[in-house]
């Protein structure tokens, strides 16, 4: 006998993509999934085609998240973003390896997407403890107080990824919304949903809450209709979608007052990304806090 | 062992209606003495825990949508026992309780009133006052709840407190230590003593915590003293207890109403109570309900739900259904 004939060939072993909601990797409550393709047409993996259901439950875990996350200190949400990038960074070739498959890149240049992510997730881990100076402060008022404006994260975002750009694309709408203390559900690219789905492994083990992000896959018009008409979203990123689909979006979500981010053509996501994103998912608290004497005792603050 | 042994074996622990060991006139012996009391609670047929949580958890799967989801989130709202049992109870906190169960939901008012609100004997009378007009019960937990570990008469003080100030329900706790120890018939004359003393007005509802009764077979034998003792309903916990209402329990005091109806010709009402916080649960119940009791128990007279945060949920569900869009809970109220 040669050594060749010894060789039994290795079976295959293909990985289930599985939705990342609430620290946990469900499959879609619908049981359904759909075929997700290479640039080229040629099968990949099936991905999980997410229902209303899967939606909601979503919500639910986003908004039990909220209170810790918000709550945390911003230094420590800022080392929690740069622990992903870490951990990105050692996951760097198989995110590679998805991103060409995803968008037919060459290596060369999903690596250069995969590491200008990466750079991303440190870009706005510095931001979460610089931000409040940047858009609060105190204001000079005419009377005997101080005035303070800080910036108080919107609550539960829904995020509508890119279509196009997979991974840096939805990296770079996904970082944004949290680094402020909001938790998001993603809506991944509906052509390529993978890069988004092993996202979500990467997160869980960064020691991200769960439920601070979520992501879903799956036919966006299907999953965003009912988040954008959700009583419990505050708010919802329409980077993903087309002008038809963003202006029923919109009119959905007028119902609760959430705040809406119209989508803007992005032709390089590598770009510097500046504070836009962060602010939109911001609110400003103002308060009046009273100086001087106060009363008999002649006591001041 | 025979194919037929095998069969009767899985009749016995399956079979539909239990057969009880006794006939209708030998259940007013049973309660003659401590001896025969406790004979005839342990000659009850054990309970195969396998097949009871198996059966409570596929009565579970149902899917119940649509239209028979709107009734029995309605029907759920009507069987609530809107309850606040805090040391930090306010006057203000009771009447906005009482405002709640009248009007569940300000936004509609097509949605039912729930049965009662639920609490402490010294907030009846506020409570009273809150639902007046309403036609919401008022229902007080008494007999030195929730641990039940006070002397009979300060118990049957508690009790005339809340019927004398208007309660329409008395929920009762059992004596879990002496029914622990065996003493049964000091459990027994302990429930007749507060049915007595809830007089006409009041129906009386027996809490066995059956979170601390350890067994099924226990729990078993306490939905029987208590039917035998005269409850008119019989709930499974307080709500202060780390396991509380469970499809399972519930399951087999569901069971035991509809073996004791069968017998006797009397209804008694089942209440679980803590733990049901999700309108799919408390449907997950009424299912238990419908097919095991059966429908004559689907009513507000016969089942209830103790509950608190429960409530918000079935609304949130039902303006889901009304409006077509998920609701949440900045459109309840906080209590």
């Amino acid at each position: 006998m040669s050594d060749k004939s010894e060789t039994i060939e290795r079976l295959s072993v293909f990985k289930t993509y599985k939705l990342y909601v609430g620290g946990k990797f469900p499959r879609s409550e619908s049981g359904r999934v759909y075929e997700v393709t290479d640039s080229k047409g040629k099968w990949l993996a099936n991905a999980p085609l997410s229902s209303r259901k899967d939606a909601r439950d979503a919500v639910v875990a986003a908004r039990k998240a909220f209170g810790g996350w918000s709550g945390a200190t911003a230094y420590n949400r800022g080392q929690i973003l740069y622990r992903i990038a870490e951990v990105l960074q050692g996951r760097r070739d198989q995110f590679v390896r998805e991103v060409a498959e995803a968008e037919g890149l060459s290596k060369a240049k999903a690596a250069a997407q995969v590491d200008a992510a990466i750079d991303r997730w440190v870009w706005y881990a510095g931001w979460t403890d610089k931000i409040a100076q940047v858009v609060g402060g105190g204001n000079p008022v005419a009377g005997p107080f101080f005035n303070l404006s800080s910036p108080e994260p919107t609550g539960v975002v829904t995020v509508l990824a890119p279509q196009e750009s997979s991974f840096l694309g939805l990296v770079s709408v996904i970082a944004p919304v949290i680094a402020t203390g909001n938790t998001a559900i993603v809506i991944a690219s509906e052509k390529s949903p993978l890069p988004a789905l092993s996202l979500g492994e990467v997160l869980a083990t960064s020691d991200l809450p769960g439920g601070v992000v979520n992501v879903l896959s799956g036919r966006t018009a299907e999953i965003a209709a009912p988040l954008a008409a959700h009583q419990d979203v505050n708010a919802i990123d329409l980077a993903g979608a087309d002008e038809a689909l963003a202006k029923e979006l919109e009119i959905a979500a007028a119902d609760n007052l959430k705040r809406v981010l119209r989508p803007q053509a992005v032709d390089n996501w590598s770009a510097a990304p500046g504070t836009e994103r962060m602010t939109a998912f911001l609110e400003t608290k103002t308060v009046w806090h009273p100086t001087g004497s106060l009363g008999a005792s002649g006591s001041s603050y | 062992m025979s194919a037929r042994g095998l069969y009767s074996r899985y009749a016995r622990r399956y079979g539909g209606v239990v057969t009880m060991p006794t006939s209708a006139p030998a259940l007013a012996d049973v309660t003659a003495s401590d001896s025969t009391l406790r004979r005839f609670l342990h000659g009850l047929p054990g309970v195969d825990a396998v097949g009871l949580e198996a059966r409570a958890a596929s009565l579970g799967t149902r899917s119940i949508k649509t239209t028979a989801k709107a009734y029995a989130i309605d029907l759920a709202i009507s069987m609530v026992d809107l309850t606040t049992l805090e040391g930090a109870d306010t006057p203000g906190k009771v009447r906005a309780l009482g405002a709640k169960a009248a009007h569940p939901d300000p936004t509609d008012r097509t949605t039912p009133t729930t049965a009662a609100v639920c609490v402490y004997p010294d907030m009846v009378a506020v409570a009273k006052e809150a639902v007046a007009g309403s036609g919401v019960k008022v229902a007080s937990v008494a007999t030195a709840f929730p641990a039940g570990r006070a002397a009979l008469d300060v118990k049957l003080a508690d009790v005339h407190d809340a019927v004398a100030a208007g309660a329409d329900e008395i929920d009762m706790v059992i004596d879990r230590g002496a029914f622990l120890a065996g003493k049964y018939l000091k459990v027994y004359d302990e429930i007749v003593a507060v049915k007595e003393a809830c007089g006409a007005s009041a129906r009386l509802k027996v809490i066995f915590e059956t979170g601390e009764l350890s067994t099924y077979d226990n729990i078993r034998r306490a939905s029987w003293l208590g039917m035998l003792a005269g409850a008119d309903f019989i709930k499974t916990s307080t709500g202060k207890v780390a396991v509380n209402a469970t499809p399972a329990n519930t399951l087999l005091m569901l069971e035991a109403v509809r073996d004791f109806r069968a017998q006797t010709g009397v209804q008694v009402g089942v209440k679980p109570a803590g733990g049901i916080r999700t309108s799919k649960d408390a449907i997950k119940f009424l299912v238990l309900v419908n097919e095991t009791a059966g429908e004559d128990w689907l009513d507000n007279h016969w089942f209830r739900f103790g509950a608190s945060s429960l409530l918000n949920d079935l609304l949130m569900q039902r303006q889901k259904l009304a409006t077509g869009r998920y609701s949440g809970p900045d459109y309840v109220t906080v209590d």
